[in-house]
C-alpha cells in the first residue's frame, strides 16, 4: 500500500481507538460508582433504617426515618414552590413574550442561574432569609431548593411549548377561546409529558443537593417537622456520617447514599423515557 | 380552569357579556401571573448580588484588595487574617486539570457517539454518560473519599513522583508524598462530573453539521478521523467552545465532592499531590461555624466566586448563541 495511504489508515485507526476508550472510560466510571454503592450500601439496607431516627455517637442502632422524612419533606416544598413559578415564567416566555427583550434577557439570566453554584444559592438565601428570621430552618433549606428548581423547570417548560404547533394555538383562537384558555386547555395538554419531564429533573436535581442545606436547613439528630426549625435530611446527614469516627455511622452514611442515588437516577430515567415518547410521536 | 365554564352555566340562557368580561379578567390575571413570574428570575438574581454584597461588604471594608493576594487564612487570630489566594489558586488549578482530562475524553466520547458507534448502541452509552450527571455530587465526593482516593495514593501516584522525580519543573508539580487528599483527586473527579456536559453538547452541535458536507469529504476519500478533524470540528467550533465554558462554569462552582477529597489546606503549594482548597470547599466546610469577619470574609470569597462562574457562564452562552443563529440562517 501507498505509504502516505497506510499512514493516514494507520491514525485513523489509533484515534477510534482512543474514541471508544474514551467512551468505555465514561461507563466504567458509572459502573464502578454504582457497584461500590451497592456493595456498601446494601448491607444496611434494612427495615430499621426506615423506622428508627438517626443514633446518637457511638450506638449502633438507630435507621434515618428522621432524615429521609426532611428530606421528602423539604423536596416537596422546594418543588411545590419552585415548579408553578417556572411553568409560569416559562409559559410567559414561550406564549406571550416570544419577540419580546424582556423574554431574552430573562432567558440568558436562566440559563446562567441554571448552572450557578448551588452553595452561592446557600449564601443567598442565608442572607435573604437565615439571617432575617434568626435561625436555620427547613423551610430556608425548601426555598434554596425552590431557587434551584425554577431556571431547570422554566427552561423546558419553554423548550416544551415551543415545540407546540401554532396551527393548535390558530385553531383555538379561531374557534374565540381568549388566551388563556388557549394556553391552559390547548398549548398545556399537548405538551403535557414534556411538562411533566421538567419538573421530574428538576425534582431528581434537588434531591440530593447538600451544598445549599448546608448553612439553610442545617440537619438534627431528632425527628422533627416544624418548619421553623432545623429539619434532619439525608444529604447533610450522610455529609456528617462519612467522616465520622464510628463504623455504624458510616455503614447509615452508605446506606443514605444508595437510597439517594436509586431515588435520583429512577426519577432521571423516568424523565427521559416520558421525553423519549414525546419526540417520537 | 372550571371558572370560566360555571360562569357560563349559572349565566341561565344567555349573558355574552357577563362571559366575555369574565374571559377577560381571567385572561388579564393569568397574563400577569405569568409575567411577574418571569420577571421573578430577575429577582432572584438581583437579591443574590444584594445579599453576597451585603455580606461581603464588612470583609471588604477590612481588608480591601488586599484580600486577592494574602495567602495567609487565620480566622481565629486576633483580628483575623484573611486572604483568597489559597482557594482561588485551588479553584482555578483542580478546575484547569480537570478541563483538561475532560476536554479530550468528552469530545471523545461525542466522536464516538456520532460517527463509530452502532445505532442500537447510541442509546444506552448516550444514556449512561448522561446519568453521571445525575449523581448528586456528595456521592462523587463519599466515592472520592473512600475509593478513588486510596486507589490514586497507591498507585498512581507514587508512579507519577518516581518518573518525574529530578526532572525540573514537572518534579515539583508531582512532587510527593502521595496523598488520599489532594487537588489532583478533586480534579479527577471534577473532569468526570462534568464529562457528561461536553459530551451532550458536542453531540447536540455535531448532528448541526449538514450531512452533504460529510458525505463530500468522505466522498474525496477522507478517512473517519480527517472528517471529524477538517470538518466537523471547525464547522462546529464556537459551539464546542460553549459548551466547554459550560462544563468551566460547572467545575469552578461544584462543591460537595470537592470538598471531601482535597484537604482543605490553605497553604498553596506546587504539587498537585498536596491537599489543598477550593472557595467552595472553603464555605462548605467553615461557614455554618463561622460568625462576625470570618464569615463576612467567606461570602467575600462567594461574591468572588459568583463573578467569576457569571463571566464564564455568560461567554458560554453567548457562544452558544452565535451558534443558534448560524443554524437558524
Amino acid at each position: 500500500m501507498n505509504p502516505i495511504y497506510a499512514r493516514r489508515r494507520r491514525k485513523d485507526i489509533v484515534i477510534r481507538g482512543l474514541c471508544i476508550g474514551a467512551a468505555a472510560f465514561g461507563v466504567t466510571w458509572l459502573a464502578l460508582i454504582l457497584i461500590t454503592l451497592l456493595y456498601n450500601g446494601i448491607a444496611g439496607l434494612n427495615l430499621q433504617i426506615f423506622v428508627a431516627d438517626t443514633p446518637p455517637p457511638g450506638s449502633s442502632e438507630g435507621g434515618l426515618r428522621n432524615a429521609i422524612v426532611g428530606s421528602i419533606i423539604m423536596t416537596v416544598l422546594g418543588v411545590g414552590i419552585g415548579a408553578p413559578l417556572g411553568l409560569f415564567a416559562g409559559t410567559y416566555l414561550a406564549e406571550y413574550g416570544r419577540n419580546d427583550k424582556l423574554t431574552s434577557v430573562i432567558r440568558f439570566i436562566n440559563d446562567i442561574l441554571l448552572s450557578a453554584p448551588s452553595i452561592i444559592i446557600g449564601l443567598f438565601i442565608y442572607g435573604a432569609v437565615v439571617v432575617p428570621m434568626r435561625g436555620f430552618s427547613a423551610i430556608a433549606g425548601a426555598l434554596a431548593l425552590a431557587v434551584i428548581v425554577i431556571p431547570v423547570v422554566l427552561r423546558t417548560t419553554e423548550d416544551m411549548l415551543l415545540l407546540v404547533p401554532n396551527a393548535l394555538r390558530e385553531a383555538a383562537s379561531a374557534l374565540g377561546l381568549p388566551r388563556s384558555l388557549v394556553i391552559k386547555r390547548i398549548a398545556y395538554r399537548a405538551a403535557r409529558s414534556g411538562l411533566i419531564t421538567g419538573v421530574l429533573l428538576a425534582t431528581a436535581r434537588v434531591a440530593g443537593e447538600t451544598a445549599p442545606l448546608l448553612f439553610t436547613a442545617l440537619s438534627n439528630q431528632f425527628f422533627s417537622l416544624g418548619l421553623n426549625k432545623t429539619m434532619a435530611n439525608l444529604p447533610v446527614t450522610i455529609n456528617n456520617f462519612v467522616q465520622s469516627p464510628y463504623a455504624y455511622w458510616k455503614q447509615l452514611a452508605w446506606s443514605g447514599a444508595l437510597l439517594i442515588t436509586i431515588t435520583v437516577l429512577a426519577l432521571n430515567i423516568g424523565a427521559r423515557i416520558l421525553g423519549a415518547e414525546r419526540t417520537a410521536k | 380552569m372550571a371558572v370560566e365554564s360555571n360562569v357560563i352555566d349559572a349565566a341561565g340562557p344567555y349573558d355574552r357579556a357577563k362571559a366575555l368580561s369574565a374571559f377577560k379578567l381571567g385572561d388579564l390575571t393569568f397574563y400577569w401571573i405569568t409575567r411577574l413570574s418571569a420577571i421573578s428570575v430577575l429577582l432572584i438574581l438581583g437579591g443574590i448580588i444584594i445579599s453576597l454584597i451585603v455580606g461581603a461588604f464588612p470583609a471588604m471594608k477590612a481588608y480591601g484588595l488586599s484580600f486577592l493576594w494574602t495567602q495567609r487564612w487565620a480566622p481565629s487570630a486576633d483580628p483575623p487574617v484573611l486572604g483568597a489566594l489559597g482557594p482561588m489558586y485551588g479553584t482555578l488549578v483542580t478546575s484547569f486539570i480537570a478541563m483538561l482530562i475532560a476536554i479530550p475524553v468528552g469530545l471523545g466520547i461525542a466522536i464516538f457517539l456520532t460517527e463509530l458507534c452502532p445505532q442500537w448502541l447510541r442509546r444506552p452509552i448516550g444514556m449512561a454518560v448522561e446519568l453521571l450527571a445525575g449523581i448528586p455530587s456528595i456521592i462523587y465526593g463519599m466515592w472520592g473519599f473512600f475509593v478513588l482516593g486510596p486507589f490514586l495514593a497507591n498507585t498512581f501516584q507514587p508512579f507519577m513522583i518516581k518518573i518525574f522525580d529530578g526532572v525540573p519543573v514537572l518534579g515539583a508539580i508531582f512532587a510527593g508524598p502521595p496523598s488520599y487528599l489532594s487537588l489532583f483527586n478533586a480534579a479527577l473527579i471534577l473532569a468526570i462530573m462534568v464529562l457528561p456536559f461536553i459530551t451532550s453538547i458536542s453531540v447536540d452541535v455535531f448532528k448541526t453539521v449538514p450531512p452533504v458536507l460529510k458525505e463530500a469529504a468522505y466522498g474525496v476519500g477522507c478517512t473517519t478521523w480527517e472528517v471529524v478533524r477538517s470538518v466537523v470540528i471547525p464547522y462546529t467550533r464556537v459551539g464546542i467552545i460553549g459548551g466547554v465554558m459550560l462544563a468551566l462554569g460547572r467545575a469552578l462552582g461544584e462543591t460537595m465532592a470537592v470538598t471531601f477529597i482535597i484537604g482543605n489546606s490553605f497553604r498553596i503549594s506546587s504539587s498537585i499531590f498536596a491537599p489543598g482548597t477550593t472557595i467552595s470547599a472553603a464555605i462548605a466546610s467553615e461557614f455554618a461555624e463561622s460568625d462576625g469577619l470570618h464569615q463576612s470574609g467567606l461570602i467575600l470569597l462567594g461574591l468572588l466566586l459568583f463573578v467569576l462562574t457569571f463571566f464564564v457562564l455568560a461567554g458560554a452562552r453567548l457562544m452558544l448563541l452565535r451558534l443558534e443563529k448560524k443554524a437558524g440562517k
